[in-house]
C-alpha cells in the first residue's frame, strides 16, 4: 500500500507538470503582445515596456523563450510563490480569501448529497417500484436534465427574491446561512447522481448470494440490509462522493457566479474573463494539486472499504 | 397469473412419533412476466434425526427450491408456496409467523450453498461472519464469539484457524471457503443441515474431502443432513436414502443400495447409465435423450414421458402415482416393477 501511494505521488508530480504546462501554454503562447494585453486600452510608456520585458523575460522569443518563461514561473511555483495577478495582488492572498468560502460551500453541498441522496437511494432500493422510488426517479431525472445555469437562477429567483427564504446573493464574507441556497443548488446535481448510484448498488446487492446466506443464518432484515447490504453497496457511492468532493473543492464557476459567492470558481471565472494569465494559471495549478490529492485519497479509501482490492 | 394469494393447506394434527422434518405435498410456483412456472408439484419427503437424505436431480428439477422453502428464504415474488406442509418437529412451518421461522433458521435448520465465494460476504472477515450468528443470535460477547469461531474452524479442519480468523473470503481456496460456510452453518448447533450442491464448484479431490467432512460432522454432531446434488457419484458413500426429483416431483425414493442395485424409475435408470464407467472400454457414453421439461408447460401425464424409453399411451394420459415396491421404496412410474426387474435395459 505504501509503495502504491509513493508511486502515485510520483505520478502526480508528472501530472502536475503536464497540466501546468498545458494551461500555461493555453494562456500565454497565443498572446500577441502580452504587455499591451496587461495594460488594456491605456498607452504603455517605453520605460514601463522595458521594465515588464525584463521582469517577465519577454525578450526571449519563440519556443525557447516560452519554455524559459515557463520554467521561471515553475521555479516560483515550486518555492510556493504563485506570483501576482495582473491587478497586482498576490495570488496566494486571493486564494487564501477565496478557498475557505469554497470549502464551506463544498461541505454544505456534500452534506446535502449524503443526507438526502444516499438515504433516499437506500429507501428507493428497499421499496423498489414503490411510490417513493418512482417519485425520486422523476425528480432526479428532472434535476439531472436541468443545467445549473438554469437551476441556479431559478432557485435564486423563487427562494431568494419571490419568496425570500434565503438571501439571494452571498456577497463578501458570506455567512453560513447565505451559503445555504448556493450549497443546495450545487449539491442537487451530485445528490441526483448519488441517489441513482446508491439505489442501483443497493438493488444489486439485495439480490446477491450473500444476502441469501445472511437470511439463512436467521438474521433480522434490518441487520441484513443495514450491515451486509449497505457495507457492500456504499463502496461505489463513497468512491463517487470522494471524486465529487474533489470537484467541489475546485469551486463552482456557475453557482458561485450566480449567487455572487467570492470563492475559487468566482475568482477563476473573473481571471478568465479579464485574461488575467497569472491568476488563471495560478489557480488552476493549485486546483490540479487538490484534484490529484483527492483522487489519491479516494483510491486509498477504496482499498480500505473493499478488502478484495490490493494495490501492489 | 390466475392463481390467487398463497394458499397453504390447513394444518392437520401431527402424528405422534413423526419425523424430524417432513415435507408434504409441497407446491411452489414462480410467477413471472412470461407466465407461471410450476416449479414444485407435490414434493413429499421426510428426514429423521441423524440420517442423511440425498435429493438428486438435474438443474431446474426443484431440489434447491424445496430446500429454500424449508428454510423460508424463497424470494417472494416471484416464488409462492401454493400448497403443502413443511413439518419440523411436528409444527407446520408454513403457518408460523415470520419471526418464529427466523428463529428456526440457523439455530434449528441451517443451510450451506453451492458457491461459497458468492455466498460469503466479500467485505467481512470470515471470523466476523462465523461469529455473527454467535453474537447476534446466541448473545455471545465478541471475545467469546471469536474463541468459538476458532473452535468451529478447527472443527471443519481449517489449518491455522486462529491465524486465518481475520482473513477475507477471497483469500481462501474454494475448498477452504466451503469449510468456512460449513463452520458458519454449524455455529448454532442446528439439528438439520441442508447442503445445496456443496461440492459442485470444487475440484474432484476437494469434493471428496468436503463430502468426508460432512459425513464425519453429521456423525459426530448427530445432525440430520439433506444433501442436494445432481451428482450420483457424490452421494453413494454418504447418503442413507435417495430421493430423485424430476420436474418438481419426487419420482423415485429408495434406500441408497437398493436404488443403485436396481432403479425403479426410467429417469433414475438413465441417470445411473449416464455415469461414465472406467471398466467398460470403448463404449459410447449413454445419456438421457431430450431436454428437461419447460416448467411453464409441463407435459401431460408423466412429465418424463417425452424422454422415456418405456413410454406407453398411459404415460401420456395419466399422472402416475407413487408405487410402493417393498422396503418402503417408491417409484412414480406406471411400469415401476418392469423397470426394476429389467436389469439390462
Amino acid at each position: 500500500m505504501l509503495r502504491f501511494i509513493l508511486r502515485r505521488l510520483l505520478q502526480m508530480v508528472l501530472a502536475f507538470f503536464g497540466t501546468t504546462l498545458i494551461v500555461y501554454a493555453l494562456m500565454f503562447a497565443g498572446q500577441g503582445d502580452p504587455i499591451q494585453a496587461l495594460a488594456g486600452e491605456r498607452p504603455v510608456t517605453a520605460a514601463q515596456r522595458a521594465y515588464l520585458t525584463e521582469k517577465y523575460h519577454l525578450d526571449a522569443t519563440g519556443v525557447g523563450g516560452f519554455f524559459y518563461r515557463y520554467f521561471d514561473y515553475l521555479g516560483g511555483l515550486v518555492r510556493g510563490d504563485l506570483g501576482q495577478s495582473l491587478t497586482g495582488r498576490q495570488i496566494s492572498d486571493i486564494l487564501a480569501a477565496a478557498w475557505p468560502v469554497t470549502v464551506k460551500l463544498a461541505v454544505i453541498a456534500m452534506a446535502v448529497t449524503v443526507i438526502f441522496g444516499v438515504t433516499s437511494g437506500v429507501i428507493a432500493a428497499i421499496r423498489r417500484s414503490g411510490v417513493f422510488d418512482h417519485a425520486t426517479l422523476v425528480l432526479t431525472l428532472l434535476v439531472l436534465g436541468i443545467p445549473t445555469i438554469v437551476l441556479a437562477p431559478l432557485a435564486q429567483y423563487f427562494l431568494g427574491v419571490r419568496w425570500p427564504v434565503f438571501p439571494p446573493t452571498a456577497g463578501a464574507q458570506p455567512s453560513f446561512y447565505a451559503l445555504l441556497l448556493p450549497g443546495i443548488v450545487l449539491g442537487s446535481l451530485s445528490l441526483a447522481t448519488a441517489l441513482r448510484l446508491t439505489r442501483t448498488s443497493v438493488t444489486e446487492n439485495l439480490r446477491a448470494d450473500y444476502v441469501r446466506t445472511a437470511r439463512s443464518k436467521g438474521l433480522r432484515r434490518r441487520r441484513i440490509v443495514g450491515v451486509h447490504v449497505l457495507r457492500n453497496s456504499l463502496i461505489p457511492v463513497v468512491t463517487f462522493l470522494g471524486v465529487e468532493l474533489g470537484n467541489l473543492m475546485g469551486g463552482a464557476i456557475i453557482t458561485e457566479g450566480v449567487f455572487n459567492v467570492p470563492g475559487v470558481g468566482f475568482n477563476l471565472f473573473r481571471g478568465i474573463r479579464t485574461e488575467d494569465g497569472p491568476l488563471v494559471v495560478g489557480i488552476v495549478s493549485v486546483l490540479v494539486v487538490v484534484y490529484l490529492l483527492s483522487n489519491l485519497v479516494v483510491d486509498v479509501l477504496y482499498a480500505v472499504l473493499d478488502p478484495r482490492i490490493r494495490y501492489e | 397469473m390466475t392463481q390467487n394469494a398463497v394458499r397453504p393447506t390447513p394444518a392437520s394434527p401431527t402424528p405422534p412419533g413423526g419425523h424430524l422434518l417432513e415435507v408434504r405435498d409441497l407446491h411452489v410456483e414462480f410467477r413471472t412476466r412470461e407466465g407461471v412456472a410450476r416449479v414444485i408439484n407435490g414434493v413429499t419427503y421426510h428426514l429423521d434425526a441423524g440420517e442423511t437424505l440425498a435429493v438428486l436431480g438435474e438443474s431446474g428439477s426443484g431440489k434447491s427450491v424445496t430446500a429454500q422453502a424449508i428454510m423460508g428464504i424463497l424470494d417472494t415474488p416471484p416464488a409462492y408456496v401454493r400448497a403443502g406442509q413443511i413439518l419440523y418437529q411436528g409444527r407446520d412451518l408454513l403457518t408460523r409467523p415470520e419471526e418464529e421461522r427466523r428463529q428456526i433458521r440457523g439455530a434449528e435448520i441451517a443451510m450451506i450453498f453451492q458457491d461459497a465465494l458468492s455466498a460469503l460476504n466479500p467485505v467481512f472477515s470470515v471470523g466476523w461472519q462465523i461469529g455473527e450468528s454467535l453474537r447476534e443470535r446466541a448473545g455471545m460477547s465478541r471475545a467469546d464469539a471469536r474463541k468459538r469461531s476458532v473452535e468451529l474452524m478447527d472443527l471443519v479442519r481449517i489449518p491455522a484457524a486462529a491465524k486465518r480468523l481475520g482473513d477475507y473470503p477471497h483469500q481462501f481456496s474454494g475448498g477452504m471457503r466451503q469449510r468456512v460456510m460449513i463452520a458458519m452453518a454449524l455455529a448454532l448447533d442446528p439439528k438439520v443441515l441442508i447442503a445445496d450442491e456443496p461440492t459442485t464448484a470444487l475440484d474432484v479431490t476437494v469434493q471428496a474431502q468436503i463430502m468426508d467432512l460432512l459425513a464425519d460432522l453429521r456423525r459426530d454432531l448427530g445432525m440430520a443432513l439433506v444433501l442436494i446434488t445432481h451428482d450420483l457419484g457424490v452421494v453413494a458413500g454418504v447418503a442413507d436414502r435417495i430421493a430423485v426429483m424430476y420436474a418438481g416431483r419426487i419420482v423415485e425414493h429408495a434406500d441408497v443400495h437398493a436404488l443403485y442395485r436396481a432403479p425403479a424409475h426410467p429417469y433414475t435408470k438413465g441417470l445411473l447409465e449416464s455415469i461414465p464407467r472406467l471398466d467398460v472400454r470403448g463404449q459410447a457414453l449413454s445419456s438421457i435423450r431430450g431436454l428437461p421439461p419447460n416448467l411453464m408447460a409441463i407435459p401431460s401425464g408423466c412429465p418424463f414421458h417425452p424422454r422415456c424409453p418405456y413410454v406407453q399411451q398411459v404415460c401420456v394420459d395419466e399422472v402416475p402415482h407413487d408405487l410402493v415396491l417393498g422396503d418402503g421404496r417408491t417409484s412414480a412410474c406406471h411400469f415401476a416393477q418392469e423397470v426394476h426387474d429389467d436389469r439390462d435395459g
